[in-house]
């Protein structure tokens, strides 16, 4: 998978946005603005005022490009600027889910991500509970499902689906390939919450590919 | 209990799904780590289940991102040039 605002290394990226190379500029916006875009969404009511969060990230990009210190990745630095931007505006606008509820996994409710009723209690020393029944194969080679037109469809209808945070910690880990450490300096979250929140968009995910499976 | 103990202690199948982001990150200490791969070794239903996680993962990967905006690049772009005039007409 592509590393996105890497394609460049950070060192030569920052020395060209310095030195004013459009190119280097436009590299980055590509990579990073539709992401940006969507994750601006999380903090803020609507389009109109998640583009002016997006908007103020870029120009404080520009802004800030003489003092950025390479102590993160260049897109968790520009991540930091927009939920930072995107929090004030969202207080601002007294219309948001405030923040640190909308990414603290622990207020979630704590139910399991796989249905208990899957389970059963068995006479067994080192696996005290059990599959009731154990998940079915999926048909078709791993090959084949990965590219089908169907799994896409189903796993981007359950993407969307996915509550906000969930949503965006996949985007950025599964869909972008984003490291734990990256995400979790980027959205301002404890590395717990970003294991909770994957692990629940990953398994809400994997369930919509068994259902697709289900009704063949 | 360490990681040379022969026997990991028990874990149960809702566990182990629980913990399967942890576990491919790398990041169950090793007496949960023992006890992971303990189970794997005797469970198919949980090495399917693994299975599909896993290929969940990957196909989560090619779900491609939209596209920048043409009007909202070619915006981005202006805002750039004028950045660069202000800076170098600083610098002179």
């Amino acid at each position: 998978m592509l590393a996105e605002g890497r394609a460049i290394d950070d060192s030569v990226l920052v020395e060209r946005l310095r030195a004013g190379d459009e190119a280097a500029f436009r590299t980055l916006v590509e990579a990073l603005d539709p992401v940006l875009r969507r994750v601006a969404h999380t903090y803020v009511p609507s389009d109109a005022v998640a583009d002016e969060v997006v908007q103020e990230t870029w120009l404080g990009v520009l802004n800030g490009i003489d003092r950025f210190e390479g102590r993160s990745s260049v897109r968790t630095w520009v991540f930091r600027i927009l939920v930072n931007r995107a929090k004030t505006r969202g207080e601002r606008e007294r219309r948001t889910v405030p923040f640190a509820s909308a990414f603290d996994a622990s207020r979630e409710p704590e139910v399991p991500a796989v249905d208990p009723g899957r389970f059963e209690a068995v006479d067994h020393p080192l696996v005290p509970v059990h599959w009731a029944a154990p998940p079915d194969a999926w048909r078709g080679s791993p090959e084949a499902r990965l590219h089908a037109a169907e799994t896409r469809a189903a796993l981007t209808a359950a993407f969307e689906g996915l509550p906000p945070a969930q949503r965006e910690v996949v985007l950025l880990r599964d869909v972008h390939g984003w490291t734990s450490v990256e995400v979790c300096n980027a959205l301002d979250l404890s590395e717990t919450n970003q294991r909770v929140l994957l692990h629940r968009g990953r398994t809400r995910l994997r369930q919509a590919l068994e259902e697709l499976h289900d009704e063949q | 209990m360490t990681s040379s103990d022969p026997t990991p202690r028990p874990m149960s199948c809702p566990e182990m799904v629980e913990l399967l982001t942890t576990y491919l990150d790398g990041a169950l200490d090793d007496a949960d780590r023992a006890a992971f791969d303990a189970h794997l070794a005797l469970c198919p239903g949980c090495v399917r289940y693994l299975d599909q996680y896993r290929e969940t993962i990957a196909a989560t990967g090619t779900l491609a991102e939209s596209d920048v905006d043409p009007g909202v690049l070619a915006a981005l772009l202006r805002a750039f040039r004028d950045w660069r005039a202000s800076r170098s007409g600083g610098a002179v």
